[in-house]
């Protein structure tokens, strides 16, 4: 088989949002950058999300900044996010935005002109930057534009507009390569003609997003096989955190081709209610504890605080995903659920149908087309999906550089740490821009520092090699699609929205038998634009990621965010001090528990003692200057 | 509620190919790509089709579905009468990889060559201002997904193999307008170089784009036609045309 070979200084793997960032400033600083696109260029699945960019500008309401912020996003995340990475989110979110503008992007105004934001589940203020619903495909297309732009200048100025920024589109990568304890490169495979590529880089980023695939139910595409975090595992990287898994609240449950097909919280945050089948608005019953001071306990105060949020506290619909995702389980358990087992989501009786065919055109474009459904007029049928996964690669906030790996850094989905047990929305696209880009400042400072562009040696290629065509040379093992859907299920069924001991160690009883079946997997016809073959090796990707989240699931014994247990329903602030590590030693995988770190002064005092007292152990709070206050 | 469908698949690479028609099942509220994906699943486990969201959203899964471009993942198989045999194409007007994957890369060299964005020299991050009425005529453009439907139909490009390296095509006229109608960008010209440079006088406005637009972007009727008469006023208005040369204005804009 042919190989081509390349050398550049940064290799990108991934591009959504943050993979393009991070190639726009590792480029800016004069760096010789390949994106690497698992699809085509601008098709990543930065382009699904809909709602929003979180961003404290404060423009439709003057009191946000970045303080409330990062409180709401340390709340959102019940207090196990790395504070590093919320704080520095909050802070950068905004010049995010506004760079996006000055590269092109058309956002909805406010009356005096600026940048419009909305309302969002465990979001204070309206914050979510947005263009109606397509707030996602507006990002990618501004930041594919402005690689572009930049390509132009790159033409002009050195005669080749692929001089210092390369993209490869519908490209897979098998291997992160290693040599002498360094990232050294990446290998991996045209998907057009199954022909092998090379990659020597002084510096790799991780930019790969999700791991929805591993799931049955989910909202991700078929690029969502987590590949980055099996890429980082098997490099020597580490994972932290990989229980928590977001389930949204609002997928679509009908017709069963789309399930799973998200349905924007935004439908929520511009006054859509969920109802159960005796038509009550159930959500008034799930407001937890912790949130029983923000949220409204009457419709009435609820519907007041779509016109007047400072004298009303919000509605109990607008909770973080996971507090709603849990609801609607329990509503549909308990027998309340709408015809094809959901709940129903209202916009209809709530807005014009005018301003609901403006606030939300896809929504009603994708209701209409896919399930004979008006939403101006009839309620949607919606339950969890799989969506996001919190855990990812352990990185150093300020840099994104791996923890592991000397020059590998990953940045958005991938990464771990920033929304701790629980996202919020809108929080994901300004995590993509404001670490997309520390990641290409981290590649840029460690590349100058480490000038020396690493040599590979033809043992590490080759390895890489026999991995990537070991599907090739079995016969008679199993079909990979038929081991994908079984794998989907397990986890659906036993690694799923609420989980327990008993099914944990069953998923992982059964995941040990996959191991083998996708070592025997093998394949049939050439190597031309072969989805077989593509699954075949996205399907170990899926496994290393399944058998981490089950590990780290096992283990955590209470619920936070993410992570429900129905043997342990409690959050336990004994929990909260730990992360779950997860390495691979050889084939096994292993899950140590480190401790989290606690808050600095200057963010404890941020919040108030009896909020933190719902979170932290008496021994810390008395260690921290919020907590003692 | 399943029921058995014929799906006449057409194989094969750049050497050529041939139909392939197989029985397969389709359940209710499913999508021509949900069927595809249970032909590769249960039947042809290497058949090549390029998909994504599954939602409309990503413009990937760009097929020919009896003879007409549209976006796998958004065609109902109710729309299709019982019995109805479902022939599915790859796009006629970009080269074969495989099966029903073509290679787009034309319009990926295409919007290279279309100058971005300019703003303001000396317009400061977070300042800019902007009526919602004003971005509304270039956020219909931004729309697109680029599923390049619209440069398959086209019938500049799609019988016309020569015509490709003078024509952009109707995707990156949108991406002309919508830059010329920014409310902040400074580049002028950018209609002059449409016509001149990426062949927007080639377009006869017949509007198979805009029939074809998944977006339902009003591609001919807010983009193509707009230009054009602007070009054309400049053009053939004596008046304009001689300030344009005594000034040496060439701003169309």
């Amino acid at each position: 088989m042919s190989m081509e070979r390349y050398s550049y200084d940064v290799v990108v793997v991934g591009a959504g949002g943050a993979g393009l960032r991070a190639a726009v400033e590792a480029r800016e600083a004069g760096f010789k950058v390949a994106i690497i696109c698992k699809s085509l260029f601008g098709k990543a699945h930065t382009v699904m999300a809909e709602g929003g960019i979180a961003a404290a500008m404060g423009n439709v309401n003057s009191s946000d900044n970045w303080q409330v912020h990062f409180r709401d996003t340390m709340r959102g995340g019940k207090f196990l996010n790395n504070w590093r990475m919320a704080e520095l989110h909050a802070k950068e979110s905004p010049e995010r935005v506004w760079e996006l503008e000055m590269w092109g992007a058309l956002f909805d105004r406010t009356q005096e002109g600026k940048i419009s934001q909305r309302n969002f589940g465990g979001h204070e203020y309206p914050r979510l930057a947005h263009v109606g619903d397509r707030t996602g495909l507006e990002l990618i297309r501004t930041m594919q534009q402005r690689i572009v732009a930049l390509q132009q200048q790159d033409g002009k100025n050195h005669g080749d507009m692929e001089s210092h920024i390369r993209v490869f589109a519908e490209v897979t990568i098998t291997d992160v390569l290693v040599e002498n304890g360094k990232a050294a490169g990446v290998y991996g495979y045209r998907r057009e003609s199954g022909s092998e590529l090379l990659f020597e880089a002084g510096a790799v980023i991780l930019a790969t997003g999700g791991i929805g695939k591993s799931f049955k139910v989910t909202s991700n595409s078929w690029e969502g096989t987590g590949d980055g975090h099996a890429l980082a595992l098997r490099a020597g990287s580490k994972l932290i955190d990989m229980e928590f898994v977001q389930f949204h609240p609002t997928g679509m449950v009908w017709p069963p081709s789309v399930r799973g097909i998200l349905v924007t919280e935004s439908v929520r945050g511009d006054g859509g209610v969920l109802t159960n089948s005796e038509g009550r608005r159930f959500m008034f019953d799930y407001i937890p504890e912790v949130f029983k001071d923000k949220y409204a306990d009457t419709e009435e105060e609820a519907d007041r605080w779509y016109k007047d949020q400072a004298n009303n506290r919000r509605p109990p619909e607008l909770l973080p995903r996971d507090e709603v995702a849990r609801a609607i389980n329990s509503e549909v358990k308990a027998g309340r659920g709408s015809p094809h087992g959901g709940v129903f989501l209202d916009v209809s009786k709530r807005l014009p149908a005018e301003e609901i065919k403006r606030r939300l055109p896809s929504m009603w474009h994708q209701f209409k087309e896919l399930a004979d459904v008006d939403i101006t007029e009839q309620p949607m049928e919606v339950g969890p999906t799989c969506h996001y996964v919190m855990g990812g690669v352990q990185v150093d906030p300020d840099t994104a550089a791996a923890v592991g790996l000397q020059g590998l850094f990953a940045a958005g989905e991938v990464a771990g740490g920033m929304h701790g047990s629980n996202r919020l929305g809108g929080n994901s696209l300004s995590d993509l821009l404001v670490f997309g880009r520390r990641a290409g400042m981290g590649a840029v400072a460690y590349l100058q520092s480490n000038p020396s562009k690493p040599s590979l040696s033809d043992a590490t290629v080759k390895k890489a090699q026999e991995r990537l065509n070991a599907p090739f040379t079995h016969t008679g093992g199993e079909n990979p699609y038929t081991i994908h859907q079984e794998l989907q299920q397990t986890t659906n069924d036993l690694v799923g929205i609420i989980r327990t001991k008993k099914e944990l160690e069953e998923s992982l009883e059964k995941l040990a038998k996959f191991r083998q079946r996708i070592k025997n997997v093998s394949v049939t016809g050439g190597r031309e634009f072969n989805p077989g073959f593509h699954l075949a090796l996205d399907l170990e990707n899926m496994f290393l990621v399944s058998e981490a989240m089950a590990r780290s699931a096992l283990i955590r014994e209470e619920s936070r965010g993410g992570h429900t247990r129905e043997d342990f329903p409690k959050m336990d602030s004994k929990w909260r001090q730990v992360n779950n590590v997860t390495s691979v030693d050889g084939e096994a995988v292993k899950c140590e528990q480190v401790k989290a770190k606690l808050l600095p002064d200057e963010l404890s005092t941020l919040f108030e003692n009896n909020e933190l007292s719902k979170y932290f152990t008496e021994e810390e709070l008395a260690g921290m200057k919020g907590g003692s206050k | 509620m399943a029921r058995p469908i014929n799906l006449r698949i057409w194989r094969g690479n750049k050497n050529g190919g041939d139909f392939h028609t197989v029985t397969v099942d389709a359940n209710e509220g499913e999508v021509v790509l949900d069927v595809i994906h249970r032909v590769q699943a249960t039947q042809l486990p290497d058949l090549a089709v390029r998909w994504n969201c599954k939602a409309g959203k990503c413009g990937s899964c760009s097929m020919e579905i009896n003879g007409k471009p549209r976006l796998a993942c958004m065609t109902r198989m109710n729309t299709f009468a019982e019995g109805e045999t479902i022939t599915v194409t790859p796009l006629r007007a970009f080269p074969v990889i495989r099966d029903l994957v073509t290679d787009v890369s034309f319009n990926y060299k295409k919007a290279m060559e279309i100058p971005s964005y300019a703003p303001p020299a000396n317009l400061k991050p977070g300042e800019a201002r902007m009526e919602q009425i004003d971005v509304e005529r270039s956020q219909e453009f931004r729309k697109c997904i680029e599923c390049f439907l619209c440069q398959d139909t086209c019938h500049v490009i799609r019988d016309h193999e020569e015509n490709k390296k003078s024509f952009a095509g109707p995707r990156f006229f949108i991406r002309i307008a919508e830059l010329d109608m920014h409310p902040l960008d400074t580049l002028r010209n950018r209609k002059r170089t449409a016509q001149e440079s990426h062949g927007l006088g080639m377009c006869n406005i017949t509007k198979c784009c805009t029939e074809v637009c998944p977006e339902h972007i009003r591609i001919t009727d807010n983009a193509i036609i707009p230009m054009k008469e602007r070009v054309v006023d400049v053009k053939y208005d004596p008046v304009r045309w001689l300030g344009s040369k005594i000034r040496k204005r060439e701003d169309i804009s």
